[in-house]
């Protein structure tokens, strides 16, 4: 095992890593926000929103992350030429956020039910009582108790989805695996880049949950 | 870039022998199937031992099982997957390197290697639910096991596993159902399993919202059958007078 080769190659490494992050951000960004959606179309009392929302969950999650990509890499061309009537060039990176986002928010749909579920029914009485709307007493005062609430969750769905990206090699992206693979097979020293590849994973997956756990430490009651 | 619609596509031959595109849905899921049973077998033992080593009063077993869950937990599943295939057969003995590289077939190879990949992958989050479940029994317990003379081991055994596993089963249901979807990365060391049938589908007769969506319904079967026999499994072994039960 020879690693020296891994340090010229640093910069090459860290554009795949760059792609990595984007993913994980625009995906946890993304998920969240239609996750949100979700969860206030489960909980609502128009029963046919409620099903709509309780059916993508359960369809998204029982099926594998990599199907979907995919699935979505081979799809989404053709839905947009459906939609818009003309070809538009899907890049590998687009496809694979639009099935991050879609899959996730079936996770994310889920924390944010329960976060919301576990603020006391008095406190939409109360907003109500006050005068607001729906949309004000989720948005001023359920929404962010509850975010407050789930915050660990979501962070540790979010590392969760930063070990996932790398499941973005079965299309060909270059992220931060496949910018180590295709360097060591090039360079004709694979394991020590996989093993390197492997070690930054573990160290950043590492770090950020123990960095949740003591979060969740100091925000429980 | 037309789409032409056809349904009736899984009826029509692959052009290779006398297969239908139908038959290598069902060797794929087959595959599927072979992989997740023989990988769930090894979570759950591995899981299990590493669970009981977490729990009993020995520092050194303790740090060694939290290690293990540290590292295969932190470390993305396609990166071990491309560890156990491509980096551990060279550091195997060269008989069994031969073995692994010239006697077995690609497919051998390749379900071997995944199935050990998912099998200690899974390990690991059996682990912290086998944990979870013996801490959630009352500390009593163990000592009236002690109290009537049982060792460690038959408390273990006898007193403490036998309710934390029925208390864990629907968590473990969840793993068991995730070792499923996990499968499909074996898709990427070239096993064909539903997945890389599905993309071969695809590609053949290009007829892919047919092939993705067949795969999807499999999926979603599969996962609606497996829960519905564990939550079967789970009111067969409910231990009575927990709150979750209900009832007396």
């Amino acid at each position: 095992m020879d690693f020296s080769a891994i340090i010229p190659a640093l910069p090459g490494l860290w554009i795949g890593m760059i792609t990595t992050l984007e993913l994980l951000v625009l995906g946890v960004c993304g998920g969240v926000a239609l996750g949100t959606a979700l969860a206030l179309m489960r909980l609502s009392h128009n029963k046919t929103l409620a099903k709509i929302a309780a059916t993508y969950v359960s369809y998204f999650r029982s099926i594998p992350l990599l199907l979907v990509i995919t699935w979505f890499y081979f799809a989404v061309p053709f839905v947009l030429r459906w939609i818009t009537g003309v070809d538009t060039p899907v890049g590998a990176f687009s496809s694979c956020l639009v099935a991050f986002v879609m899959f996730e928010a079936a996770y994310f749909c889920e924390i944010v039910r329960a976060g919301i579920q576990a603020i006391p029914r008095g406190q939409m009485g109360a907003a109500y009582a006050l005068g607001m709307t729906y949309g004000q007493t989720m948005r001023l005062v359920i929404l962010p108790q509850a975010f407050r609430k789930m915050t660990p969750l979501l962070l540790q769905q979010s590392i969760i989805l930063f070990q996932d990206t790398s499941l973005v090699y079965t299309v060909g992206l270059m992220d931060l695996l496949n910018a180590a693979r295709s360097r060591g097979d090039i360079l004709g020293q694979p394991h020590e880049f996989l093993i390197f590849a492997g070690l930054v994973y573990f160290v950043i997956s590492f770090t950020a949950s123990r960095a949740v756990k003591h979060l969740q430490k100091r925000l429980a009651v | 870039m037309n789409y032409n619609w056809n349904w009736g596509v899984f009826f029509q031959s692959t052009g290779i022998g006398s297969e239908i595109y139908l038959d290598w849905f069902v060797t794929g899921l087959g595959w599927t199937i072979a992989i997740s049973l023989v990988g769930w077998l090894i979570a759950l033992v591995l899981g299990s031992l590493l669970g009981v080593m977490r729990t009993v009063p020995n520092r050194l077993l303790a740090t060694i099982a939290t290690t293990y869950v540290e590292i295969f937990r932190n470390v993305p599943l396609l990166v071990q997957l491309f560890l156990w295939y491509f980096l551990v057969p060279d550091l195997l003995p060269e008989p069994l390197e031969m073995w692994f590289k010239q006697d077995l077939s690609p497919a051998a190879s390749a379900y071997l290697s995944v199935v050990v990949c998912l099998g200690l992958f899974t390990a690991a989050r059996v682990c912290e639910q086998v944990r979870t479940g013996i801490q959630a029994l009352p500390k009593g317990q163990l000592n009236a096991g002690y109290a009537l003379g049982f060792t460690l081991p038959q408390v273990y055994t006898t007193v403490l596993l036998p309710q934390a596993f029925r208390i864990i089963i629907p968590p473990l249901t969840s793993e068991f159902l995730n070792i499923f979807k996990n499968s499909s990365v074996a898709s990427l060391i070239g096993l064909m399993e539903l997945l890389a049938q599905t993309k071969q589908t695809a590609e053949f007769s290009a007829n892919l919202f047919e092939a993705f969506t067949l795969a999807t319904l499999i999926y979603f079967v599969l996962n609606m059958s497996l829960m519905m026999i564990m939550r079967w499994i789970e009111k067969r072994v409910a231990v009575p007078g927990l709150i979750s039960v209900g009832g007396k």
